[in-house]
């Protein structure tokens, strides 16, 4: 499962092959279509691509207005007064009401999925990449209207991105996902910090540093190989073709979550090999990993 | 790590900070429809064909009209005064514009009920292509798996099926009159729309916006109707005005061939079915109602050429590139 299946998945878009949902106590993943409009309300979706999630023939007034027409929320004289204030709230001209979708950037176009998302007050938003289409510039404006709305709202958020310095900005717990499996689990704060897993601690040294200096003390670990194909994933452990601390039993059984060490509860991982506080990656000295690939990962840190 | 973005959010300048007023949008939205309805007005040979189904709608409007300056009803025979003293057709004069026909009957007048029936026919019949095609295109398209097979195998068969034969028969079970031959029309025609409506919501419906309008909740049905359809309307709308000729032509064909409507009643093709047997002695009596048709025709069609090129903005884009 890819990581943006998840959030098609937890709003029943697309039917699960196997596992559950469970919203507010309920198993809602095999509701029906019926049984599941009322849930609908309470889980809205942002979309990645702000250009192909509004109708193109469609104004913007009516877009937004979509969630009160679908459920029949509020009387329809009061609806265009509703969606104007939705729009004031995201930053958009409520003037803009009777626009189409092509006359805004893509900025604007994003807040028009947000202020749709918005419309039944949802309890969960699931932000599918909803940054990564747009401009850097942008991109900050869009976090930090997301989170404000967070707060003014008391929304829970499922953020899902390949940013690794927005969701640190955004999130309060990160689930870190390798080839359609939860790696691990944990508070911002401690798994920015103190990463478990050998896949997350490589994923956090891959970002980029402002500071040159800086830059230079910390060793970049680089993985090589390519992603093994999510089709026929490796046995045991999905990350051990790539992994440094790669050994026997990784090759056999897969690790399942669980707190590591002395972990905080909700930190977990999944590995049998997780890094103590401090243990650098490339220290490690694989069992079985290639040579070869040890190799490159020494020449490719050596060029830095 | 990067620093977190800067808190002071300002939008994009289009968004003015301050927008106290409510007042309607003083920026009216160019919406497609309009930016189409400028490139049609800007197209000649389509305003010219407008132009001309404009005079043919006012003259089916204002038939009771030409009848009573002409001083002629559709259906009166004059004998004394619209028929040689052999019988033969009178040619067109300051008495009969257009000429008579073989029953001393004015042409102009009776083109002019004629086009109340085309126009009439052309309409309706299409109006109900256009529904069932639509329909059925966007079910086909939309819900696809099984309902997607059967009604694409129907599509096939009604395809296939020799409309004029069957338009015979049909007509001649169920009688020769104004409902049958629409109801006949309708019922074969819808197919190739529904084919081209299929085809377009087949792609539309793998956009995110339906996906966005599916996670909302909304129903097939609304999706459908609301999301897709008024993304397919270019094509439909595109394809409707170049129906409406083709129907005509039908009606009239059906006429020509004794299916049409009952003798009195003057209609285009059974005008030209009745001239068959004088175009060697009384040109006016087969031209006339034969220019009528092919002008109506020839207008609609070039008219509907015009609708295509103005709703397909990337035509005009590559005109536009060659020509510098």
């Amino acid at each position: 499962m890819r990581k943006v299946n998840v959030g098609s998945c937890l709003t029943r878009l697309h039917d699960l092959s196997a596992g559950s949902v469970v919203f507010d106590g309920r198993d809602i993943t095999t509701l029906s279509r019926r049984q599941l409009r009322p849930v609908r309300r309470d889980i809205q979706m942002i979309f990645q691509d702000p250009y192909g999630s509004l109708n193109p023939r469609r104004r913007v007034g009516s877009i937004i207005g979509d969630p009160f027409a679908i459920h029949r929320s509020g009387a329809r004289s009061t609806r265009k007064a509703q969606v104007q204030e939705l729009m004031e709230r995201v930053g958009l001209n409520p003037e803009h009401y009777n626009r189409f979708p092509a006359e805004f950037s893509g900025g604007q176009r994003q807040r028009i999925g947000v202020a749709r998302a918005l419309a039944l007050n949802p309890r969960v938003l699931v932000c599918d990449e909803p940054v990564s289409a747009l401009d850097v510039s942008i991109q900050a404006q869009i976090i930090n209207l997301l989170v404000d709305l967070q707060a003014e709202f008391g929304l829970t958020l499922v953020f899902i991105s390949h940013d690794l310095s927005v969701i640190r900005h955004v999130s309060d717990r990160v689930a870190v996902m390798y080839l359609g499996r939860i790696v691990e689990t944990g508070r911002v704060q401690q798994l920015y910090e103190l990463p478990r897993h050998p896949y997350t601690r490589a994923l956090l040294s891959a970002l980029p540093v402002a500071d040159p200096d800086l830059a230079d003390s910390q060793s970049g670990i680089v993985l090589t190989g390519d992603v093994p194909s999510p089709v026929f994933p490796p046995s045991g452990c999905r990350f051990h073709t790539r992994c440094p601390r790669a050994e026997q039993d990784c090759v056999q059984s897969e690790p399942v979550l669980a707190p590591v060490l002395d972990d905080l509860p909700d930190h977990e991982t999944a590995c049998h090999h997780p890094l103590a506080v401090g243990e650098l990656l490339s220290d490690s000295q694989p069992s079985i990993a290639d040579t070869q690939i040890q190799n490159r990962t020494d020449s490719g840190r050596k060029s830095r | 790590m990067t620093d977190p973005p800067p808190t002071e959010v300002h939008d994009e300048p289009s968004a003015a900070p301050e927008h106290e007023s409510r007042r309607e949008p003083a920026i009216t939205a160019r919406s497609p429809w309009v930016l189409a309805g400028r490139r049609l007005l800007r197209d000649r040979v389509a305003i010219v064909c407008l132009v001309v189904i404009v005079l043919i709608v006012l003259l089916a409007v204002f038939a009771p009209l030409v009848a009573s300056i002409t001083g002629h009803g559709p259906n009166q025979q004059y004998r004394d005064t619209g028929l040689s003293p052999d019988g033969l057709p009178r040619a067109p004069s300051g008495e009969f514009w257009l000429g008579t026909d073989s029953l001393g009957r004015d042409i102009l007048v009776r083109i002019a009920y004629g086009a109340r029936i085309s126009l009439l026919v052309g309409v309706v019949a299409t109006a109900l292509t256009v529904t069932i095609g639509v329909v059925v295109g966007l079910a086909a398209g939309y819900l696809g798996g099984v309902v997607d097979t059967i009604l694409a195998r129907v599509i096939d068969v009604v395809l296939s099926v020799p409309f004029l034969l069957v338009a015979i028969a049909l007509v001649s079970i169920f009688g020769a009159g104004l409902l049958n031959t629409v109801l006949v029309i309708g019922a074969f025609s819808w197919a190739s729309m529904a084919r081209i409506v299929r085809g377009q919501v087949l792609s539309l419906r793998e956009r995110e916006f339906v996906e966005a309008a599916r996670s909302m909740g909304a129903s097939s049905a609304r999706i459908m109707f609301v999301d897709i359809l008024p993304n397919v309307l270019a094509q439909v709308i595109v394809y409707t005005t170049l129906l409406i000729p083709v129907v005509i032509v039908v009606q009239a064909t059906l006429s020509f061939l004794g299916l049409g409507l009952p003798a009195p009643t003057a209609d285009w093709g059974g005008m030209i079915s009745e001239a068959q047997n004088y175009y060697t002695t009384s040109w006016w009596f087969v031209l006339f109602p034969g220019l009528a048709l092919l002008a109506t025709t020839l207008a609609f069609n070039l008219f509907g050429d015009g609708v295509r090129d103005a709703f397909d903005p990337r035509a005009e884009g590559l005109t536009r590139g060659w020509k510098g």
